[in-house]
């Protein structure tokens, strides 16, 4: 009984008599399920548009922000590194589709998902050669984000929200709203969008693959570097960082892998969903959940809605 | 010239389904097996069994077991350390509780407890597919290594955290324990390989190995011939971490003597999957070639630099020697998708037509 109503009434005993503490962990729980859904959103970008199952995207968030941090130490002033960073993800888009997804065209899924393994691989040893392997901090004040946070008295305690984190969902709600725009309404969007559908269809009304590629990878190396700039932000920028990039996995899942909409609201289901777990539940079996809890909330979520909450339904054809 | 078949007739159905049906393949694997089993006991020093040779035969094996699953099932896993480590830490677990008891009966039974773990996490595969499958495991992959370090019942309450390997004899000789020769692991390491490299062989050719093949290649086609789809993943499962387990077990038992979990984190789960991928899916002799390419060539670049007098910083070389296996795999994946055991396939049918083009 005693560990029934551990588990079952206690937490929830918890959150009523402690609510500020209850909407702080909420809060911190949406704040990095937003950044779970940046990395996701990168994830879908590609994959809508090449079908390519691109494990780097997380590599390349620390890559974008280390670029940023290293140029900035190196003299550079913040928002010509920023400039240049954007530049230097450009660059890696075009390099990718030159030499790594060209020569790979029709390969099957799985030898295009081990080539973005050996990207992150180059990726990892050519960052740390260029910038070197120690962490760097991020540098928020040279590009003007706020720091400091703002307390609330409220709920019988107080609330505190950092103004960075505040300041990254605006940019994020903006940069996705700009997204949106741009894929609904432009030119280079609709031809994205029709890519997506069918290569071959595609493909037969004149629309260049190569160039839509380069775009979709430029686009999702530009959010990668919005992310890499908060998270960098949150904590120190280097390589260690990638086990995190992994939790964007389960994140997917949530949302289907083709879903923009499903990925944003995904990151913050398992964001919340993790924070509020181990806060409340993680201590009655030691603590440390956080590392597989997002990962067994998908597997159970596969299992009743293998494609997602908003993927498209996968229909086998015999 | 000297490589053909001609003259070497098939008379006999089981002939011809020989594993080696031509006569120069089977010169051919006993002098491999003879240099392997004697010359290089022999010849090698403790450098060259304990860094390079151990480690390959572990690694081959837990490709073995990968390739089990993904190359002749066709289901993508990501899991494949923390199935290693369940492998050790139940061979540790047994050793302890029953010290007495042969060790090599416990490396191999541990293997049993791997498989059971396997299943378990292995159940998903019926409703999931491809990448969500691979999602799934990890799951299995960060929950096992969380228990790893979060239950102190698996490591016996030490105070590191970590497992210490007992020492343990054999019939008066010294196996495991940091006082154990390289020798004596080397042959024991080589000889539970062969065997089982042996056993999955005639696993992947015969009934179940086709089965596994047929719901590779088209899993709705194969129920519709009669293949249980359940058992018959599930059992792929089960016999890759069987085999994944062992792997780990020798892993910790006759190369390390002793491991943390995060020995089994998901890196090791990549380079598993990177020597598959690279070695060929599907292919027994791919899992060696890809786990000596992977594992091999890192030693090779940290040796090279200052043989050719390039003086470079430890980390530097770390470096480089990422983005060369990167870029490698990467080239690899362009130049030979199904992997360096279709290089070698290629180069043996060129031997045989030899000096003719064709």
């Amino acid at each position: 009984m005693g560990a029934l109503y551990n588990i079952l009434i206690d937490p929830f005993v918890q959150m009523g008599t402690a609510p500020d503490l209850f909407v702080q962990t909420l809060w911190e729980g949406l704040v990095g399920g937003m950044l779970y859904a940046l990395i996701a959103l990168g994830f879908v970008l590609i994959f809508k548009a090449s079908g390519v199952f691109n494990f780097a995207q997380g590599i390349m968030v620390v890559f974008a922000a280390l670029t940023l941090v290293g140029l900035h130490s190196a003299g550079v002033p913040a928002f010509v590194a920023l400039a240049l960073a954007i530049v230097v993800m450009f660059v890696l888009a075009w390099m990718v589709e030159r030499v790594v997804l060209r020569p790979l065209v029709n390969q099957p899924d799985i030898i295009l998902f081990m080539a973005t393994f050996g990207i992150t691989y180059f990726l990892i040893g050519f960052g740390e050669f260029v910038f070197g392997g120690d962490p760097k901090v991020m540098i928020t004040e040279d590009l003007y984000l706020p720091k400091g946070s703002i307390t609330y008295k409220a709920l019988g305690g107080t609330v505190s929200l950092q103004k960075l984190d505040i300041a990254a969902a605006i940019i994020a709600s903006i940069m996705v709203a700009g997204l949106a725009v741009f894929f609904s309404k432009t030119r280079i969007g609709r031809a994205l969008r029709a890519v997506a559908d069918s290569h071959s269809a595609a493909l037969s009304v004149g629309i260049s693959l190569e160039q839509i590629w380069v775009i979709v990878w430029f686009a999702a190396g530009l959010v990668a570097l919005v992310t890499g700039i908060f998270w960098g932000a949150r904590s120190d920028v280097s390589f260690a960082l990638d086990v995190i990039a992994l939790k964007a996995l389960p994140v997917l899942i949530l949302g289907g892998f083709t879903s923009i909409p499903g990925a944003i609201v995904g990151g913050l289901i398992i964001g919340v969903g993790e924070k509020l777990w181990e806060f409340y539940w993680g201590p009655l079996i030691g603590g440390g959940t956080d590392a597989w809890f997002a990962y067994v909330i998908a597997l159970v979520f596969l299992l009743f809605r293998p494609q997602g909450l908003f993927g498209e339904k996968i229909i086998e054809r015999v | 010239m000297l490589y053909r078949e001609a003259g070497q007739f098939k008379t006999s159905y089981a002939s011809d389904q020989a594993v080696f049906p031509i006569l120069q393949d089977r010169i051919g694997i006993f002098i491999i097996l003879a240099i392997v089993f004697v010359v290089i006991p022999m010849a090698g020093n403790d450098f060259i069994l304990n860094a390079v040779m151990i480690p390959f035969l572990i690694f081959s094996l837990a490709a073995i077991g990968l390739n089990l699953l993904t190359g002749y099932t066709g289901q993508l896993s990501l899991g494949t350390g923390a199935f290693m480590g369940v492998g050790a830490y139940a061979c540790y677990k047994l050793t302890t509780i029953f010290p007495d008891v042969n060790i090599i009966v416990w490396v191999i039974a541990s293997g049993f407890f791997s498989a059971a773990v396997g299943a378990v996490f292995g159940l998903p595969s019926l409703r999931i597919k491809g990448f969500y499958l691979a999602i799934a495991t990890l799951a299995a992959q960060f929950f096992l290594e969380w228990c790893f370090t979060r239950i102190p019942w698996l490591y016996n309450y030490n105070v590191s955290a970590a497992i210490e390997v007992p020492q343990r004899q054999l019939f008066g000789i010294i196996v495991t324990g940091p006082r154990a020769s390289a020798e004596t692991r080397y042959l024991i390491v080589l000889t539970i390989v062969v065997a089982m490299t042996w056993m999955a062989s005639n696993i992947v050719h015969g009934r179940i190995g086709r089965m596994w093949m047929a719901v590779r290649d088209m899993d709705i086609a194969a129920e519709l011939m009669g293949i249980r789809l359940l058992p018959t993943k599930l059992l792929a499962f089960a016999v890759s971490s069987f085999y994944c387990g062992v792997s780990g077990a020798m892993m910790v038992f006759l190369w390390y003597g002793g491991a943390e979990s995060t020995v089994f984190n998901i890196n090791q789960s990549f380079t598993i999957l990177f020597m598959i991928i690279i070695g060929g899916l599907g292919s027994l002799l791919g899992s060696f070639l890809g786990a000596a390419l992977i594992y091999i060539l890192p030693i090779i670049l940290r040796f090279v630099p200052p043989e050719l007098g390039v003086p470079l910083h430890a980390a530097t070389v770390e470096h480089i020697s990422f983005m060369v296996v990167g870029a490698l795999i990467v080239f690899f994946l362009i130049a030979e998708p199904a992997g360096l055991a279709r290089l070698w396939q290629i180069g043996k049918q060129k031997l045989r037509v030899w000096p003719f083009p064709y």
